[in-house]
Order: C-alpha cells, then structure tokens, then sequence
C-alpha cells in the first residue's frame, strides 16, 4: 500500500464517544490521513489534558499542532481547512443554516434526553420516552423523503452528527420501550442506509455493544 | 437578491440582540417584528415549530432559528464586512469561544443570578467568574475579540453587556464581573455598547428592565430546573 502523505492530522478520541465517531466518520469521508490516538478517560493523556484544558475532553483534532475542539467544530474546521476533500457541508448558506440548526438539535435534544432516560428506571421514564419518540418523530419529517439528512448533497453533516447516536436505536427499545422502527420508521430506515457506508459501520459502536455498555453503566449505577 | 428580510424577536432580549446585532453590521435592511411571548404570533409558530421561540429571521420565504445560526447566516447570505475571521483555525476558535461564551458564562451567569443564596449561589459565581477569567484573557489587550472589529464572538459574548442591569434586578451587590478583577472585559463591554452599529439595536436600561418586569418569579423557577 502506498504511504499515506501525511497532513499533520491527529485525532485523540474514545472509540465510545459518539461525539468522537463522528469526527472519524468525517475523516473517512473526506479520505484524510491521520494518526488516531485512544485515550483511556479513566486516565487522560497529558497530550489531551494540555490540548483541551477547559473541557478535558475528547474529541481533540490537532492539526501541525494546533487544537481544535468540539466535534461539529472539528467537522466545519475539516471542511474549511482541506477544501478539495468531499465537502461535508452544502455550499448554499441557507442549506448550511439548516443544518447547523438540525445539528445542534441533535446536540441538545437527542443527546440531551438520551443520557436523561440512562439514569431512571421505572415510572419517571414515561415522559422521558414520549419525549425521545417526540425527538425522533421530529428529526424524521425533517428527513421526509430523502435518502439522507443532506438532500441533493448526499451523506453529509447532519448524517454525520446524528449517525452515531442510531447505534442507541436497540437500546431505546430494550431498556426505555420507545421502539424507533415504529415510531420513525423513516429514521431507522436512514439508520439502516448509513451503516452501508464503511465510514459509518467501521467507526460507530453496534448496536449490541452500545446495548453492553448501557446495560453494565446501568447496574453501576444501581438503576438495575 | 434583495428579498425582504424579517426578524422576529423581543427587544430586550439577549438573543434576540445577537441577531439584530448581525444583521446591523453586516449592513443589512430589516424589518423588526416585536412578538408577543406570552401570544405568539402565527408566523413565528409557522416557521419555527420545532423551538417556537425569537429570534427567527425570514429571508424571503426563508426561516432561519437559534440566534447564532442566524449570525452564521447573516455573514454568509449577505455581502459586507466578514463577522467571522477567513483562517480556519481562526473561525473554529471564534466558534469555539462563542458556544462558551453562551453556554457557559451567559447562561451560567444567569443561574447564579437568579438562584437564591446560598450554597448553590455562591457555587455558580465562582464558576461564572472562573470562565469570564478565561474570556478575559482571550481579550488579550484586544479592542474587539474580532480584533479591530466587531465580529462573532462579541456578537455571541453580548450577553455580557446586560449584565449591570440584570444585577441590580436581581438585586447584587458586588457585580460579578466588577472592574478590578475583569478590566479588560469591563472595557470591552464599553466599547461594544458605545459601537455605531450596535447602539441602533441595543435596548436602553429601561427597555431591558420592562423586558425583565414581572419575571421575577419565572426566572427563579426556570432557573432551577435548567440541568447543568
């Protein structure tokens, strides 16, 4: 296999995070070398800790050195920095607001109320659920009848900062009752779709792993 | 292209200034539409049905929510001077800067200031204070976080400005970003309030106390149930 030419790219993330999967999801999107660094968060790197002082988290992009952080920031600064790789996001500035705006519903929303529905058992998840399917509902009319978030555009940023959280689908069903291929069956539909891209199955935990590990910090917890 | 252009929001507000903010210095023509919060309009329901909530700009037929994606839009959608910097380790710092600035010293600082003393209280300022140290310093004898110019990160750190009255609303009485331990941010905060552009949309001390008249009660409440 012929070297890669080196770009100066260096990812430091956890495999578990869907914050970090999409930043490797986009990587592979666009094709771009980079030296992946896996970072145990029970025990954070120097490297880490001095490139993200203020949040000490992954995902961290350095680029010859320099930091970048958050992972639909890295994503915009990707495409902005090597724009002769596949664009993630649309040129028009209207189609670029959407999503952004999508995007950070995702963030607040799908992220928001899932890691609220991990910590309760029981009753009190009722309106945790009509909550999450009312999210995915939501997320699904803005998909209508596209083959992905991004129109005419293809696979692009708005896949990208929702596909890892579609690996939680199983588990929304197993554990909280909210059954996506019922309530959205669209959206899991779109899900289905985005694991044939090998960017997406090779860097988003399965479904039966995201399972696992909700399943295991769960009797942590003490909530099963 | 000069379709009409709309902005939805309520004078008074922090993000709804963000917005306006934009639009002003990017020198774009607008029509205000002040909405009621308490009956929102049709319009406003319309185009925004996910969050029903200002700022919302209309381009044309366009809609366009969350105040700093209208800021994004505004520096794309239309020609004039760049709100955000051309290099793209400039722009993910300013994005970066902004998303703190907003989620954690606005909205920090408005936990602390409307959560009743106490433990708790005196927990939020000292991390409101901990993060304007670190705005602070990214002022770094700058007149503008843009630099010369105004740019995005002032526009998404504006929230800043109101500070002063909703202090004395609240009733403080050692503000939390006082002269002595944020100098630079202090002085920032004039030069923001006193720019040209901005002045035209920056609502007087009175229009922010009748914005935040009666919400006393609500403000508390909200505050409380806002997750961390």
């Amino acid at each position: 296999m012929a070297a890669e030419k080196n770009v100066g790219l260096v990812l430091l993330n956890s495999s578990l995070s869907p914050f970090g999967q999409r930043c490797s999801i986009a990587l592979a999107e666009k094709g771009l070398p980079h030296e992946y660094v896996e970072e145990d968060l029970a025990a954070k790197s120097d490297l880490l800790l001095r490139s993200n002082p203020i949040y000490k988290q992954v995902p961290v992009l350095l680029h010859d050195g320099r930091t970048i952080i958050e992972s639909l920031i890295i994503l915009q600064y990707l495409d902005e920095a090597f724009p002769d790789t596949r664009p993630l996001l649309p040129t028009d500035p209207y189609e670029r607001a959407q999503a952004r705006f999508w995007a950070d519903y995702v963030d607040k929303k799908v992220y928001g109320c899932g890691s609220r529905l991990y910590m309760i058992k029981g009753e009190p998840q009722v309106p945790a659920n009509i909550e999450m399917a009312g999210i995915l509902k939501t997320l699904e009319g803005e998909l209508g009848e596209k083959e992905f978030f991004g129109g005419e555009h293809g696979f692009g940023f708005l896949d990208i900062a929702l596909v890892p959280f579609s690996t939680w689908f199983e588990s929304f069903d197993k554990f909280w009752g909210v059954g996506v291929a019922e309530v959205a069956p669209k959206l899991a539909a779109w899900a289905a779709r985005c694991m044939e891209r090998e960017s997406v199955s090779k860097n988003v935990f399965s479904p039966e792993k995201v399972s696992d590990f909700i399943g295991e910090m769960r009797k942590d917890l003490g909530i099963e | 292209m000069s379709e009409p252009v709309k902005l939805l929001g309520s004078f008074g507000s922090p993000f709804t200034h963000r917005a306006e903010a934009a639009l002003r210095l990017k020198g774009v023509a607008y029509e205000f539409i002040q909405e009621d919060l308490g009956n929102k309009s049709e319009l406003l329901l319309r185009h925004n049905p996910v969050h029903k909530k200002v700022p919302l700009l209309l381009h044309g037929d366009r809609a366009v929510a969350e105040s700093l994606v209208i800021v994004e839009y505004v520096d794309e959608a239309f020609d004039g001077p760049p709100l955000l910097p051309s290099d793209p380790l400039a722009r993910a710092a300013a994005r970066f800067w902004a998303q703190f600035a907003v989620d954690r010293c606005s909205r920090t600082l408005f936990k602390a200031l409307w959560t009743p003393d106490g433990e708790a209280r005196r927990g939020l300022v000292a991390e409101t204070k901990e993060n304007l140290a670190l705005m602070e310093a990214r002022l770094d004898g700058r007149r503008f976080f843009g630099g010369d110019q105004v740019g995005y990160l002032d526009v998404a750190a504006s929230g800043l400005a109101w500070l002063p009255v909703l202090e004395e609303l609240a009733g403080v009485e050692r503000s939390m970003m006082g002269e002595e331990e944020f100098p630079a941010l202090c002085r920032w905060r004039g030069e923001y309030t006193s720019h040209e552009a901005v002045k035209a949309c920056l609502p007087s001390r009175d229009q922010i106390v009748a914005f935040y008249a009666g919400m006393k009660e609500r403000l508390v409440l909200h505050a409380r149930s806002m997750q961390k």
